[in-house]
């Protein structure tokens, strides 16, 4: 079987690998007015201007967006990934879990505008109830795009962690509750550990792609938080500056990238 | 029912509402005959008209469709061909950058996979001359780059779980290679490809961020029309579209479901 592989060698060696040089190198040429805005000489390039503090705020940003959507989803996700797993329609309640997974992203997102924006429902409900005349602008604040992450990547976590979660052994549970173990108890010492390989799974599911996330921030998020998926997306697109782009793009990838071997090679097989 | 159980449920029931709520509110007031969301003025289908006769929406419509169906198509034959021969062709050359570069476009954010390939067809095309310009054809390519992993994994998964006595069996009873990939493999695998097909149908009908990037003038997809007219402020039209969508990709799901139920979880655990 192996001439399958030849296809997808040439594919994955063109698309996934040459791409990936292509992002580091720009990162060290230097912006032009040419078509492509590029120039000389090969040095430091993008990369000098990395030390940028304003680039070190949305970096820094990032990763704050990303610890916290994924400990809100954890709070939020696991029981719900117990309730599943201990569940008579598992298959049933994980395809609930999987619809909006699948359902588009953008779909989804109308309807948080809808409830946050200012003639939206939460306002227009404010104003009924008579707690404020005027419209609170909500949709644009870093709490609504946290609500709207946390929206959109909690399946992420609760997919592995309940595939994890079903398949440990409940007969520990059940010995540690016969030696006279207290339910809390025998979370702590039993259900959770034997869990943390999913948790690890899942946290890191929903922290990677948050960490780049473009979409939501824009539509949800306040207007100038400095996030690195959108600094990079306007260093391209408004400012054609590629070599800035190339190089942030090619810290986020490392940044990615190093997180996901490490949990690669810690994850048995 | 212990008080720990009931407790899970509780919160399970809740978690959905949060992940529903939305999404039955969008549905609802697409058929709202006010343009308000906090007005109810009985059930009308006028957005649903008004969706049919935006050429716009309509045009970008048909092209995603195109676009998502020959990326799906383009991801199963070049990914259905990897997972065969990664859980068929045992240890080979570079197995291990093999896999790491299968699984590189599955964690990456998709900011990323469209910026870096966006930057390769711009070098191609500075070396070659093709592709010349991007659009239509450039965001198939990206799309397929970005969800060949899924059918890939789909179809190692479905392998990995049938050992290999058939093909044996074929093999020595004479059959040619590819007769046996034909008469016994592909078979076998099916389900999987098709499941494989359908996510990458539905990965590519939701992406805005790789399309902005690989995309051209003239090519513009339905998510990139949703997503400029949603930064303006969501239309009621977008409801009526977004309803349309959803039930799509809830059958298509339900499809795969049905087919392979290991694909539709994602595999992303």
């Amino acid at each position: 079987m192996r001439w399958l592989l030849g296809p997808s060698w040439v594919w994955l060696l063109l698309f996934v690998a040459a791409p990936a040089a292509i992002l580091a190198g720009i990162g060290l040429l230097n912006p032009a007015d040419t078509v492509p805005p590029l120039a000389g000489p090969i040095g430091l390039g993008g990369y000098g201007g990395l030390a940028d503090p304003f680039y070190l705020r949305a970096c820094l940003g990032s990763l704050a967006v990303a610890a916290v959507t994924a400990a809100l989803c954890l709070l939020l996700g696991y029981p719900m990934a117990l309730a599943i797993a201990r569940s008579a329609r598992r298959r049933l309640l994980l395809l609930l879990v999987m619809v909006p997974f699948w359902s588009g992203i953008l779909l989804r997102l109308i309807a948080w505008i809808g409830i946050f924006r200012d003639e939206g429902l939460l306002n227009s409900a404010l104003r009924a109830l008579h707690l404020s005349a005027e419209p609170v602008p909500l949709l644009h604040s870093d709490a609504t795009m946290l609500v709207g992450m946390v929206y959109c990547y909690l399946p992420f976590l609760i997919l592995p962690l309940e595939a994890r979660l079903a398949t440990a052994d409940r007969r520990l549970e059940q010995a540690a509750a016969d030696l006279g173990a207290g339910p809390w108890q025998v979370f702590r010492r039993v259900t959770f550990p034997l869990s943390l390989p999913g948790v690890r799974a899942g946290l890191a599911l929903v922290a990677i792609p948050v960490s780049g996330e473009y979409v939501i921030p824009e539509l949800l998020g306040a207007a100038g938080t400095p996030l690195i998926g959108r600094v990079i997306w306007d260093e391209f697109f408004q400012s054609g500056d590629w070599p800035q782009a190339a190089a942030l793009a090619t810290t986020l990838l490392a940044g990615v990238l190093l997180p996901a071997a490490l949990l690669q090679r810690r994850r048995p097989r | 029912m212990t008080r720990r159980s009931r407790f899970l449920s509780v919160w399970l029931i809740c978690g959905l509402g949060f992940l529903y709520a939305p999404i039955a509110l969008v549905v609802a007031m697409s058929f709202n005959a006010a343009p308000m969301m906090t007005v109810w003025s009985g059930a009308s289908l006028r957005w649903y008209v008004q969706l049919w006769h935006s050429p716009a929406l309509m045009e970008a419509a048909a092209r995603s469709l195109g676009i998502a169906a020959a990326s799906a198509t383009l991801a199963t034959l070049l990914g259905g061909a990897a997972g065969i021969a990664l859980a068929r062709a045992g240890a080979f050359r570079g197995r291990a950058l093999f896999e790491g570069l299968i699984a590189v476009p599955l964690v990456l954010p998709d900011l990323l996979i469209g910026l870096a390939l966006l930057l390769l067809f711009i070098a191609l095309e500075a070396v070659t001359g093709w592709p010349s310009g991007r659009g239509v054809t450039t965001i198939i390519l990206a799309h397929a780059t970005a969800s060949l992993a899924f059918v890939a994994i789909t179809v190692r998964a479905r392998l990995a779980g049938l050992d290999d006595t058939l093909e044996q069996a074929a093999a020595d009873l004479g059959a040619t290679p590819l007769i046996v990939l034909r008469r016994i493999t592909l078979p076998l695998i099916a389900p999987a490809l098709a499941a494989g097909w359908l996510l990458a149908f539905t990965l590519s009908l939701d992406d805005v961020v790789i399309a902005s990037f690989t995309g051209g003038p003239g090519a513009t997809t339905l998510p990139m029309v949703i997503f400029s007219s949603m930064r303006l402020g969501p239309t009621p039209v977008l409801n009526a579209l977004a309803t349309l969508i959803l039930a799509l990709v809830a059958g298509l799901l339900l499809a795969a479901w049905k087919i392979a139920p290991v694909a539709a979880r994602g595999t992303r655990d």
